[in-house]
């Protein structure tokens, strides 16, 4: 393992974007680890999916530079960025899923274009990595209009992993699912995680999915990243988004979670 | 990956064991499995191995499924610790066998075509008279209750369809009037009858090509948008909002495009039929020496107002069955992208193909009437 903080699988510095005359997200700076699961938070239209897509390539930025795995796109011939795409997944936040392809055929979408593989491998690697993401054999026949919601999450993940990639973007993995299925899904993320190694970076809005999986959140407000670290700095930081979000109505089922070895600092009413 | 023989068979790992490698690594795991019969036991060193991913984990998982399926035990030795979690979830997967379709008979199943393709025509015919009827339906409630119609889905259809096809309608039946007239002027010119080509050229616009044209290029530019705006609306469960919330999707989408085509159609007939007398005449003086004022002359003996009813007559039957065609079309979509191409395809064809056959119909009905 290489030193995490010297080399991290992400490094976002001084990134602005905007759309005409708004700004979205403002000289951002961010690192994300090897090897760990980032939380990001932040309110409805904060930029959250503006940063993730921007990472991605798909949207341009005005200035600033984004590192991943250690390659600057902005520098790196079409070659180089070719292969940085194989080295990650994305799960879209509506799964993105090619409708005229069944969930097995999803999957293996990315292995028949970038690995020569056998018709035999590419069909049990592809039912593994279905049956990893607590799918059964039956369900891969199925077509993306036949599923359920958190079905099609989770053939979307299946589909993110299919190259085993080092990092996963995940947009919002768990809205949109049931309470339990959010947690399974959860569970699901960091299981794979541990055994793939991953480094995931996760968008998300559900604050039990930042307690119990994420290794530290980043919380964004004002085009910027104003708190990154662990759940405590959350709950430590003084910005009223902040205190508003982890111990407002909702947060306050995060105390429960946590039991009573923490004191929340009081702040407002 | 090499073998040794040591009384049992001993393989050693070694290298990336990922994705990029499984291409290579495959013969070569498939090359020790078929040793598995002449060696009963055997071991694998994982202890060299720089790299190991779920392509890797499945192939290792691959050849000791296989050895112990024919009869021999194997051991695999010293995989790094952090790899052990992935082999065990690799473990797990893939042992219900997959059901595979039994094969079918080629000949049956051209059979089953032909009878499915056939029964689809009994289909389609239904599936046309259905929504014929839903729009007589609502439109004897509009009839009933005018304040019901919705006024401004209306003319904003009527603003697209009609107004916004304007230029490109003009344009293609005046080109269409030139190349008629050439025509004429070209072949009528060996035996003298030049002044023929003005008849010729009124005749065919006012009661064919000008309706004819200007019904397949709606079909193509109106009917196909309409399928596709309802199609798309079916995937995003849109029109089952509207239904659920208590409002017709024929009253609310259906009924205003269809009214809209039905207007917007005669009034481009009548501006591509004039286009295409203009393009005519142009031709006429440019090319055939025919000067504007004989060819006004000659045109106003060669024509009567019949000629230009009859034309016009057809026009709204024609975007009738256009609308009815695309919006039937739009509802049948299903969830994938594939079948929005497709429904949208079909409404073309199906439309293209019923103006052809109205305008059959239409011929023998005004042969007969004396029209």
């Amino acid at each position: 393992m290489q030193d995490a903080a010297a080399d991290p699988a992400i490094r976002v510095r001084d990134l602005v974007v905007g759309f005409g005359d708004h700004i979205v997200l403002d000289r951002l700076d961010l690192d994300v680890r090897r090897g760990e699961i980032l939380g990001l938070v932040g309110g409805s239209g904060s930029g959250k999916s503006v940063l993730l897509r921007t990472i991605i390539g798909l949207l341009p930025k005005r200035q600033g530079t984004i590192e991943v795995l250690g390659v600057d796109r902005d520098k790196a011939s079409e070659a180089e960025r070719r292969a940085i795409e194989r080295r990650w997944g994305i799960l879209f936040q509506q799964g993105a899923l090619f409708s005229s392809l069944t969930a097995l055929q999803n999957v293996q979408f990315p292995m028949r274009e970038y690995l020569d593989l056998s018709e035999a491998l590419m069909g049990e690697v592809a039912l593994a990595k279905l049956e990893m993401v607590g799918l059964t054999a039956a369900d891969g026949d199925k077509l993306p209009s036949e599923l359920s919601g958190g079905m099609t999450k989770r053939v979307a993940l299946a589909r993110a992993l299919a190259l085993d990639p080092e990092i996963v973007f995940l947009d919002e993995p768990t809205s949109g699912l049931d309470p339990i299925a959010a947690g399974d899904f959860d569970a699901l993320i960091a299981t794979l995680q541990a055994t793939l190694g991953l480094t995931v970076f996760m968008v998300t809005h559900d604050l039990e999915s930042l307690r119990t999986v994420c290794d530290r959140i980043a919380a964004l407000a004002d085009g910027r990243v104003i708190t990154i670290g662990t759940m405590d700095a959350m709950l430590a930081s003084q910005h009223p988004w902040m205190t508003a979000y982890f111990q407002g109505k909702r947060g306050h089922l995060l105390d429960r979670g946590r039991g009573a070895g923490h004191q929340l600092p009081q702040i407002g009413t | 990956m090499s073998a040794l023989r040591h009384g049992r068979l001993e393989l050693a790992a070694a290298g990336s064991w990922t994705a990029r490698h499984a291409k290579a690594l495959e013969p070569l795991i498939e090359a020790a499995v078929a040793q598995a019969p002449q060696a009963r036991a055997a071991a694998i060193h994982m202890g060299a191995v720089e790299a190991f991913d779920t392509y890797g984990a499945w192939l290792l998982e691959r050849l000791t499924r296989t050895w112990t399926e024919s009869g021999g035990a194997i051991e695999v030795l010293a995989l790094p610790d952090r790899y052990l979690g992935l082999l065990e979830e690799v473990h797990r997967a893939n042992r219900t066998p997959r059901a595979m379709p039994p094969a079918e008979n080629r000949m049956l199943l051209a059979l089953e075509g032909v009878g499915r393709g056939t029964a689809g025509i009994g289909r389609n015919l239904v599936v046309f008279v259905e929504m014929l009827g839903a729009i007589a339906h609502a439109l004897v409630g509009v009839v009933r209750q005018p304040q019901t119609l919705r006024i401004t889905s209306v003319v904003h259809h009527l603003d697209r369809v009609g107004w916004q096809a304007v230029p490109i309608v003009l344009l293609i039946t005046f080109l269409i009037g030139g190349i008629i007239a050439q025509q004429g002027f070209f072949h009528f010119r060996k035996f003298g009858a030049d002044e023929y080509v003005v008849d010729m050229v009124g005749i065919l616009v006012l009661r064919e090509i000008g309706v004819l044209i200007v019904a397949i290029m709606v079909a193509g530019r109106s009917g196909s948008s309409y399928t596709a705006e309802l199609g798309s609306m079916k995937m995003r469960e849109e029109i089952d909002a509207l239904r659920t919330m208590g409002f017709d999707p024929v009253d609310v989408l259906i009924l205003p495009r269809v009214l809209a085509l039905v207007i917007a159609l005669p009034m481009l007939t009548f501006l591509g039929a004039m286009s295409a007398l203009y393009g005519g005449g142009l031709v006429a003086w440019a090319y055939g020496g025919m000067s504007p004022d004989i060819f006004t002359a000659r045109l106003r003996e060669a024509i009567s107002v019949t000629h230009f009813e009859v034309g016009m007559i057809k026009a709204p039957f024609m975007a009738l069955a256009i609308g009815v065609v695309a919006c039937s079309e739009g509802l049948r979509v299903k969830g994938s992208a594939e079948s929005l191409g497709r429904q949208t395809t079909s409404s073309v064809v199906k439309s293209i193909f019923l103006v052809i056959v109205l305008d059959g119909l239409f011929a023998i009905f005004f042969a007969s009437v004396g029209m």
